[in-house]
């Protein structure tokens, strides 16, 4: 158990007082709780995708000949470059941390939008691949007709992991949209100062959450099976 | 210690330092949230309540005359949504423990009131969804929600109230992370751990439940909503969907959910036992972290819901050993309960009486989980009124029994006033000769074979339907004179001291109700918890 | 009373250099199209040992450095076990029942 209690300091003491708020005595004790407060947020949400993981293993377990058939339906290639993309935006996302923590506020701002920009790109990727997935009747449903696929009875189990799964990381990823808009307004204001970056920083720590799920979701779904195919 | 002076009632306080609807519905005080928590729990409580009465009715004759069968089926869901979900999970947490956190911990708030203050609007909006379904014409598929019936052949409004709980489930995961970051990074200065009260201990395992396991009904209600909605078959046979699948993730937060609704009642017993036997409480270590234990062995038994599901007896196996395991660290709590009153100078208020209460009904219903944690046994009792009868002896008998004696206890703190003595007391026979017999019968029932959920029943069941009956329309008088009395007293209650009661706890150590920001001076604690070894620490108004 | 040990305790005044992010972005991009190319290799079961191996290492340098929890608290990391640890508990015994419903041995089946 972590035994270190903050000692109280009078108000006085405070040379940044406007940044804390009045229930906590010092800055290291607010940015301490706001970094607990979002990794058992994070818990959280791992415990909620993990409800989906549970029902991928069960289900791969059960039909591992349908698995491996439906997944080769999705593309390796996007898939690969979708990841690739997603990392790059982990990284300039932590860039933009790194460039708020010594206050360089331009470079915060280009590396915020960047982040946007390649969280984009892979939305539009995935919109792509959705699309394609309608069009060739690979969507669970009414409509669902998956050609070429073995065990085509459960391969619309497959389906319904890989829509759940990358769907619910896509609104992750939405709602990311949205704070990183936030965000960017809010740092063209000169609201982010070394002192206090915290918002950035904890978003910072979601965004990577969303981008371990997909370091997860991408073997899982595309890499079952492929040794019939050639990456390059 | 730091001790307070004695205000007057008409000193600057939580209550009276702002006035309006805006300085309530959009307060960041802890103490208010509180309040608006009690006000909206007492409701959903009476409405569950309400639905208990119709099902009560219909049973107290074999024939199916006040309800059919579908009609049936709905009260009864909506009596275990309601009671579960809008009422027991966040009864003590959102009330007590959102009010006397900060206050034991010697803090001015939580560490993010303004996430506070969202759980309560995420909770009425749950709450919207499941009455607006409740009117609409309700849910049948009772409040476990099982697969095929609620994802491809119920009738009613399964997706509205699978959303409202989700919905729900937001406000008691903020509530737990609040919590958890509060107990360990504002605590003030020499409070360590174990000088933390149990009432704290016992949350903080509750919080760890509430993060760990909410999210998993979350998304297992998320599931639910699109194979309904979409026809998109997770759990359908037709597309090789296994039902057995939802009710292992329904249960694995299901199951620790009774955890979390029993723990915070643990916790306040510990408080009431040893404020009214005037002594520490016994193996402070030990009930300190039993609710540890609870809380990490609670996840590890959900299979025992499963057991005639067509689950593996191997996994059977494992889960009927592990429950077994798991009632050890409550056993403890009794023990360690019953110690602290030996030799103690115990005053039998009424949040005493309902301690004793608790741990008389408690042990009964703990108990006989055990009987069916066994296999063997479970088959024969299993979907009947014994299970029926258990989950009410832990749940009413235990749990409400704490939150009442937790009312009681510190309503003297929140609102500055006593409550009335000689009612009160009443009341809390009425409760528990009530209780005792609405649901002691039922045991009784189940092991003879009655069904659980059935409208209609064998006529030789009759006798024992009509005590459990009328034993419920004394609860219902027990539960509804607290709410009257209550009330009363907000005005015409005696007023109360900063610590009427004697205690040693840091909340009474600041006046009733509390300041703003709780505390005049942060306290700096260079005592053990519970030091009753002087007497000028008994201010017993 | 603040903690002055090296490392932990110090999480919020520590500033990663940049070069450690590089580094780290690097090895992620590597092992995805590792990853990506072992798949199409014929290994039998071991494709997907291999397959979650790298994604469980591709995970962890995202927590422990871009995360920051390297140079975290001890609590931080704490949670973060927790967490990790829970989701194993939920994986590990739900299958456990699946994995064990075909055998035999036991009455009744």
């Amino acid at each position: 158990m972590d035994s270190t209690v903050e000692t109280v300091i009078p108000a006085e003491a405070h040379h940044d007082s406007s940044a804390v708020r009045h229930h906590f005595s010092t800055a290291e004790q607010q940015k301490d709780s706001a970094t607990i407060g979002m990794w058992t947020f994070l818990v959280t949400e791992i415990m909620f995708f993990g409800g989906l993981f549970l029902a991928y293993f069960v289900y791969r377990q059960a039909y591992p000949a349908a698995f491996a058939s439906a997944s080769s339906k999705t593309n390796l290639a996007i898939g690969a470059f979708n990841t690739t993309v997603l990392i790059c935006s982990s990284l300039t996302m932590a860039l933009g941390v790194y460039f708020a923590s010594i206050g360089k506020k331009k470079l915060l701002i280009l590396f915020l939008v960047l982040t946007l920009l390649a969280g984009g790109a892979f939305l539009g990727v995935k919109a792509f691949e959705y699309h394609d997935k309608w069009v060739h009747h690979e969507v669970p449903g009414a409509h669902f007709d998956c050609e070429g696929c073995a065990d085509p009875g459960h391969a619309s189990l497959f389906f319904a992991l890989y829509f759940g799964m990358t769907g619910l990381h896509a609104s992750h990823m939405i709602v990311g949209f949205v704070i990183l808009v936030i965000l960017i307004f809010q740092a063209s204001k000169g609201r982010y100062t070394p002192e206090w970056y915290t918002p950035v920083e904890m978003f910072g720590l979601y965004w990577h959450f969303v981008d371990i799920v997909w370091i997860f979701l991408f073997p899982l779904l595309y890499l079952i099976d492929r040794t019939k195919e050639r990456l390059f | 210690m730091i001790t307070a002076t004695a205000p007057a009632k008409t000193e600057v306080n939580y209550l009276n330092c702002e006035h309006g609807l805006k300085s309530w519905l959009l307060t960041g005080d802890h103490k208010r949230i509180a309040v608006m928590y009690l006000i909206v729990v007492t409701v959903f409580f009476f409405m569950g309540g309400l639905y208990a009465a119709g099902i009560r009715l219909e049973l107290a004759t074999p024939a199916g005359d006040l309800f059919d069968s579908n009609t049936y089926n709905k009260v009864f869901t909506m009596h275990g949504v309601l009671m579960i979900f809008f009422f027991l999970i966040p009864s003590i947490p959102a009330t007590l423990g959102n009010f006397l956190i900060p206050l034991m911990v010697g803090a001015k708030d939580l560490a993010f009131p303004k996430i506070n203050l969202l759980s309560l609007y995420i909770y009425a909006v749950g709450a919207c969804f499941t009455l607006w379904a409740l009117i609409s014409g309700g849910v049948d598929t009772g409040w476990t929600f099982y697969t095929p019936f609620s994802s491809s052949y119920s009738n009613g409004y399964v997706i509205t109230v699978g959303l409202g709980i989700f919905i729900n489930g937001f406000s008691s995961i903020l509530t737990g992370l609040n919590f958890i970051v509060t107990i360990h990074r504002m605590r003030s200065p020499g409070l360590k751990w174990f000088r933390l009260p149990l009432f704290v201990w016992a949350h903080y395992a509750t919080s760890i439940i509430m993060i760990l396991g909410t999210p998993v009904i979350a998304v297992t209600l998320f599931l639910l909503v699109l194979e309904r909605g979409l026809h998109i078959g997770f759990f359908d046979p037709a597309y090789g969907g296994d039902p057995v699948l939802f009710q292992h993730m329904f249960w694995f937060y299901s199951h620790p959910a009774v955890y979390i609704m029993i723990l915070p009642s643990m916790g306040v017993i510990s408080e009431v036992i040893s404020t009214f036997s005037s002594k520490k409480p016994f193996g402070y270590t030990f009930i300190a972290f039993s609710s540890v234990a609870i809380a990490v062995f609670g996840f590890l038994v959900w299979g025992h819901h499963l057991f005639v599901a067509s689950q593996s007896t191997y996994a059977g196996l494992v889960f009927s050993i592990l429950s077994y395991i798991v009632a050890i660290p409550s056993a403890i709590k009794v023990f360690n309960w019953t110690a602290t009153m030996y030799n103690g100078r115990v005053r039998l208020t009424t949040p005493m009486l309902y301690a004793l209460g608790f741990i008389g009904l408690f042990t009964i219903g703990g108990l006989t989980g055990l009987f069916l944690a066994s296999m063997g046994l479970d088959v024969h009792l299993t979907d009947t009124y014994f299970v029926v009868a258990h989950f009410h002896y832990v749940m009413v008998g235990g749990a409400i029994l704490g939150y009442l004696a937790g009312i009681h206890f510190w309503w003297p703190k929140m609102f500055g006033v006593m409550y009335p003595e000689t009612p009160s007391k009443i009341s809390a026979w009425l409760v528990f000769l009530g209780f005792n017999l609405t649901f002691f019968p039922q045991f009784i029932l189940g092991y003879m074979g009655m069904p659980r959920r059935y409208h209609i029943y064998p006529p030789e069941f009759q006798v024992f339907n009509v005590l459990s009956s009328a034993g419920a329309s004394i609860l219902g008088i027990g539960f509804l004179l607290p709410a009257i009395y209550l009330t009363w007293s907000l005005k015409y209650g005696k007023p109360a001291g900063p610590n009427p009661w004697g205690s040693t706890t840091l909340e009474w150590q600041t006046a009733s109700p509390p300041p703003p920001t709780n505390f005049d001076v942060t306290p700096v604690i260079t005592k053990e918890a519970y030091d009753y070894s002087h007497e000028e620490v008994l201010d017993i108004g | 009373m603040a903690d002055h040990s090296a490392h932990a305790g110090h999480g919020e005044h520590h500033i990663v250099p940049k070069r450690v992010y590089f580094l780290v972005f690097t090895a992620l991009i590597v092992l995805t199209w590792v990853t990506a190319w072992v798949s199409t290799v014929e290994l039998g079961a071991l494709n997907t040992v291999v397959a979650l191996s790298i994604a469980i290492v591709k995970a962890s340098l995202v927590i422990l450095f871009f995360m920051h929890v390297f140079y975290g608290t001890r609590l931080t990391k704490l949670i973060v076990g927790a967490g990790l640890f829970w989701l194993i508990l939920l994986l590990f015994i739900a299958m456990f029942d699946y994995w064990t419903r075909t055998w035999v041995g036991v009455p009744g089946r």
